[in-house]
């Protein structure tokens, strides 16, 4: 796959021609890979889940007999729990990125200006969750002791616990790029810790603040591990019921209502990136290479 | 900003803490997230060390001490040696793969054209997706009677039936493939911006010299790569260590166990309610992974001081 694009590459700024034939090759290269390794798996999820039960009995490329799209969409809407998987969903996520977002922040603030080993050894820990895994097995034995166990408050406590490390990675480096002027002009008209914390340093986090929002959504959303193991079996999300119906005897060999489900369960995530690809885009990328 | 940002930043950083910070950067602030991350993170960790070492399971109330009855039981009947290996595998793979296909396709789709422009949305499509759904999709394509298989018959004319999952060596590599694919576009992203940060000038310059494109491209532009190489190799080797619902969909560990990484493991015997072994698992995952991460995290560190 990289071959040909090395080989473009280095015909830059060859004599002319060349240069103008490979430019002009170049765009049936891209439609050349983008239809293959793109088209194909989302073409097989689209017509898929438009056939009836017996044509997607064994999944094909073909284009359905008759489509019948909304009416498998329906069908799972109501057999798959969607609605209440979708609030399940919402109710983990929502509370988890705000609680990361505002505390994570909080502590890199510190963390960025304050100096010494103390500080140095806790940032170290702080940041220690971005590579270290958590301890799946222990946690559920914590949270029953703890009165948790299987509620939305000790998962959003989980989500929390494992995504801080990455919002305080980020947040950290970028406040260090904030100038102290700032604060300490802030501090000469009498502003208190909190006042220049929440009405200077914050506004100034927003582009960081943005990628981390959307990396973390990204993972709670689409995350069934850390769920299976915490709310399994008493709250529904979206990818956990995707994951027991498609285990379950219900939807053996019911492959259009498993994309289906899948198309309704990607399509919020979708149609935020569709609204806002611009700010998104420019948000991953600003964060993760400064 | 940043950029414009980034001399004070340094300036910032070096600057004698002649202030009190204890009245202008109070530790309260480091409270709540701390109490966090005590509670659900550590505490949970240092559980793993204790709860490994016991009898713990669902089928008797009291746990004991077991001492390294755990450890000796996996590695008695092989299954710690081949997870371990197989996630190592797994997630050299992983790294190796996504970051050839994030570099190809970030080459391939530099200059700023609609076409471009529309293929890296494309390309993102999967990075929004569910893990999970990502293996569904590819279990439905590689069944022995499904797609992929279906295309190969048509373009070489011959009956094509692959068993693509059914492989005890080449579905592991099959599985990182797919890991990277829906990745790849993340990758893609972060060497867009890696590229672009490079100034035309010197590329330019370079050319003057007498470089040929090749030498160009690969001793000037490549090492201004570094960062986000550096960022992607990270971030790839890790999310695929902590992998488990692609691979759980594609195959669930089979066939024969070939696939069955660390975090599958744990989920298995959780779910036949060996609480100990699964927590032995877990610890010997923490493990590796810590030793695997110290030169990873050498290496962000020299990163952060380059810039």
């Amino acid at each position: 796959m990289t071959v040909p694009a090395f080989g473009s590459a280095a015909n830059r700024g060859r004599s002319p021609v060349s240069r103008g034939l490979a430019a002009r090759l170049r765009p049936f290269a891209v439609v050349a890979l983008v239809v293959p390794v793109m088209g194909v798996p989302l073409w097989l999820v689209v017509v898929t889940a438009a056939k009836s039960q017996g044509e997607a009995l064994s999944p094909d490329l073909s284009p359905p007999s008759e489509w019948r799209l909304w009416e498998n969409l329906a069908q799972v809407w109501q057999q798959g729990e969607v609605p209440v998987a979708f609030l399940g969903s919402l109710l983990v996520v929502g509370p988890s990125v705000a609680l990361v977002l505002t505390f994570g922040s909080m502590a890199s603030w510190i963390l960025a200006r304050r100096a010494g080993r103390l500080n140095a050894v806790l940032y170290a820990l702080a940041i220690s969750g971005i590579v270290l895994p958590p301890a799946v097995v222990t946690i559920v034995l914590l949270l029953r002791q703890l009165g948790l166990a299987g509620s939305p408050a000790g998962m959003i406590g989980v989500y929390a616990g494992i995504y801080l490390s990455t919002v305080i990675f980020f947040v950290t480096g970028f406040v260090r790029t904030v100038p102290l002027s700032l604060e300490e002009a802030a501090r000469m008209d009498g502003a208190g810790p909190a006042r220049v914390f929440f009405s200077v340093i914050l506004p100034l986090l927003r582009p960081v603040l943005a990628t981390a929002t959307i990396l973390i959504c990204l993972y709670v959303w689409n995350d069934v591990f850390y769920a299976f193991f915490v709310v399994g079996g008493r709250l529904d999300t979206l990818p956990l019921n995707l994951f027991q119906v498609a285990n379950a005897g219900l939807y053996l060999n019911n492959w259009h209502l498993i994309f289906a489900y899948i198309i309704l369960m990607s399509l919020p995530l979708l149609v935020v990136f569709a609204v806002a690809q611009r700010r998104i885009i420019s948000g991953i990328t600003g964060g993760a290479v400064k | 900003m940043q950029q414009t940002l980034a001399r004070p930043m340094t300036a910032a950083r070096r600057a004698p803490a002649t202030i009190a910070r204890g009245r202008t950067h109070p530790m309260w602030f480091l409270v709540p997230a701390f109490a966090i991350l005590f509670v659900f993170f550590f505490l949970p960790t240092l559980f793993n060390f204790v709860y490994a070492f016991t009898d713990w399971s669902s089928f008797k109330s009291e746990i004991r001490y077991a001492g390294f009855g755990n450890f000796a039981a996996l590695l008695s009947d092989g299954t710690l040696v081949t997870a371990l290996r197989v996630t190592i595998v797994y997630a050299a793979l992983v790294a190796l793969f996504q970051n050839l296909f994030g570099f190809g396709l970030a080459v391939l789709l530099e200059r700023d054209t609609w076409l471009n422009r529309a293929a890296r949305l494309a390309f993102l499509v999967p990075v929004l997706m569910s893990a999970l759904a990502v293996g569904y999709v590819f279990q439905a394509l590689l069944k022995p009677d499904g797609s992929v298989n279906g295309l190969l018959s048509a373009l070489t004319g011959r009956e094509v039936d692959i068993a693509w999952l059914g492989s005890t060596t080449w579905t592991l590599v099959l599985a990182a493939a797919i890991h990277a694919w829906k990745w790849m576009g993340l990758s893609m992203l972060i060497y867009l911006a890696g590229l672009k940060t490079i100034p035309e000038d010197v590329t330019e310059a370079a050319r003057i010299d007498g470089a040929t494109p090749w030498q160009a491209f690969w001793s000037i532009r490549f090492p201004l790569l570094a960062p986000a190489v550096t960022f992607n190799v990270a971030t790839a080797l890790l999310g695929s260590m902590n992998g488990f619902d692609i691979v759980q969909a594609l195959t669930g560990g089979g066939p024969a166990r070939s696939t069955e990484i660390l975090n599958i493991f744990i989920y298995r015997t959780f779910g036949q309610g060996l609480f100990a072994q699964a927590t032995a698992m877990s610890l010997v995952l923490f493990l590796m992974v810590a030793l695997l991460a110290f030169p990873v995290i050498r290496v962000l560190r020299k990163r952060e001081e380059i810039l």
